[in-house]
């Protein structure tokens, strides 16, 4: 086998059991603390396998969620439990343990099985649909297929995807108020830090949401930057005004899905189907979707950081 | 030409892959967090800035080299105010330093 | 040239999975923290030296995200979750 080939499968059988193991350790660990850090781990390494996979798009996103937001949002959920003193981890509740384990190991062997049978059958380069994404490429007003075929070609799956996105948000409001927080002062270091980081960040969604159109990149991977940016800002303490809490934030929370139903209804109006861009205006037309949508998700990620409902008095 | 860029490049990496595997030795063998945080941030600062040396020799446009290089400095940025962070609050929870 | 980056990429990656043994043992918070920063910057090196091998550019993108978030989750423990540890 040449040596190329076989660095990369021992790099990638490697990544494989490592993150595995990293699974199973961070989903049976006592310690809630250190199972969040085993997951900020998992969301790192899992960042990489997409590069091993060749789909940078993902690995854009999940660089940005899986290791840095999400484990922002855990580590204060985290602070919140132990604060109520509520972060006891339930064990022992499985009565008979050995039937448990057989059927567990049962179960766990028959997805594998099924999984592994399923690859093994699959044809060598099969190219799905592939081959029609990029006969049409050139319609659909991208040149990037990944972006043609989440704004174009399945443009209702990622409507109904930001739809998801606002109901858990909306979710996460009606569980009450924004809880009250004692912080500290900033300090120098990260009154020094934030200020860089925000508008580097806030930057780079910009160019992501540029470059998405032909490569790497889109809305949700720059929306998630802008949220990364807006959780910055909520750590630090700083507060924003009253007034933006309630009817802007509202606004900018919902403007995304909003222009995306609206150019769907207005295309119907000029004759097309729903969300039927016509060829000449695709272009122009997925890059406002996708400014909007990254407006309304970064904007979202952040007050999902809030943890309740901005503008609520919290009942205690 | 190449091949003594070629060449240059090969000890830069190998010497940042040095530092890096000095950054988890000392994670591994220092007594205690801040010394930990010493180790780590050389692994950060100088193997990473090795790296992207030879990388940059390697890079086929001068925008590739700005954006090696802005990484690096994002790292640099990131690792000294959270080592910075974690000291100064360690120090504050009573963490204490190891005495020989 | 492909070859020694794949190797470098595999070896940083090794130490990786080494460092892993300080998130599970660290005994304080701190300790575990610090390995994740680790993982962040050595993920940064193995992408970057990923990018270089199969000649594929958007890969520094993923790099440059990783470098810009590798802050947010210590920030988030330092401000939020250790703080609450303590107050037990």
């Amino acid at each position: 086998m040449e040596a190329i080939t076989l660095l990369q499968l021992i790099f990638d059988t490697l990544l494989g059991f490592t993150l595995l193991w990293l699974a199973w350790q961070a989903l049976s660990s006592p310690d809630l603390f250190r199972a969040i850090v085993l997951f900020i781990a998992f969301g790192l390494l899992m960042a990489l396998t997409w590069v091993r996979l060749n789909a940078p798009d993902i690995a854009l996103a999940e660089a940005a969620i899986g290791a840095g937001l999400t484990g922002a949002l855990l580590l204060s959920a985290l602070a919140r439990l132990k604060a109520k003193n509520s972060a006891t981890i339930m064990t022992e509740q499985v009565k008979n343990k050995p039937l448990f384990w057989l059927l567990l190991t049962m179960l766990s062997l028959a997805v594998t099985s099924g999984l592994a049978f399923s690859v093994l059958t699959l044809q060598e380069n099969s190219p799905g649909l592939s081959i029609w994404v990029l006969e049409n490429i050139e319609t659909s007003g991208v040149s990037n297929p990944v972006t043609a075929v989440l704004l174009n070609y399945r443009g209702y799956d990622t409507l109904l995807e930001m739809s998801v996105l606002l109901v858990a948000l909306l979710g996460i409001w009606s569980l009450g108020g924004v809880p009250k927080r004692h912080d500290s002062f900033p300090g120098q270091i990260l009154n020094i830090l934030i200020p860089l980081l925000v508008p580097l960040l806030i930057m780079v969604a910009g160019y992501l949401l540029w470059a998405g159109a032909h490569a790497p990149g889109g809305a949700f991977q720059a929306g998630s930057l802008l949220g990364a940016a807006g959780i910055l800002f909520l750590l630090v303490g700083w507060q924003f005004g009253t007034q933006f809490m309630g009817l802007p934030l509202r606004i900018m929370i919902t403007f995304g899905l909003a222009l995306f139903i609206a150019v769907g209804v207005a295309l119907m109006l000029f004759g097309n189907q729903f969300l039927e861009y016509p060829s000449s205006l695709a272009g122009s037309l997925i890059f406002l979707i996708e400014a909007a949508a990254t407006l309304s998700i970064g904007i979202t990620l952040a007050a999902l950081f809030l943890g309740g409902r901005p503008g609520l008095r919290r009942h205690k | 030409m190449t091949l003594l860029i070629d060449i240059l490049t090969s000890l830069l990496l190998i010497a940042g892959a040095v530092f890096f595997l000095g950054g988890t030795i000392g994670l591994f063998r220092f007594p205690d967090v801040y010394t930990r945080l010493h180790a780590l941030t050389k692994a950060d600062n100088v193997g990473l800035g090795l790296m992207m040396a030879g990388l940059s020799l390697q890079a086929d446009s001068l925008a590739t080299v700005g954006k090696l290089l802005l990484i690096w400095l994002l790292v640099l940025l990131a690792s000294a105010s959270v080592a910075h962070l974690i000291a100064k609050t360690a120090r504050q929870r009573g963490i204490e330093p190891w005495k020989q | 040239m492909e070859i020694l980056y794949l190797s470098i990429a595999l070896f940083l990656f090794s130490t990786l999975v080494v460092g892993l043994w300080r998130i599970l043992h660290g005994p304080t918070s701190a300790d575990r923290m610090l390995a994740a920063q680790l993982f962040g910057t050595t993920a940064v090196a193995c992408v970057l030296l990923l990018a270089q091998a199969f000649e594929y550019p958007p890969l520094r993108d993923v790099a440059l995200i990783f470098a810009l978030l590798a802050a947010v989750s210590a920030i988030a423990f330092v401000r939020r979750a250790w703080a609450a540890e303590e107050k037990k």
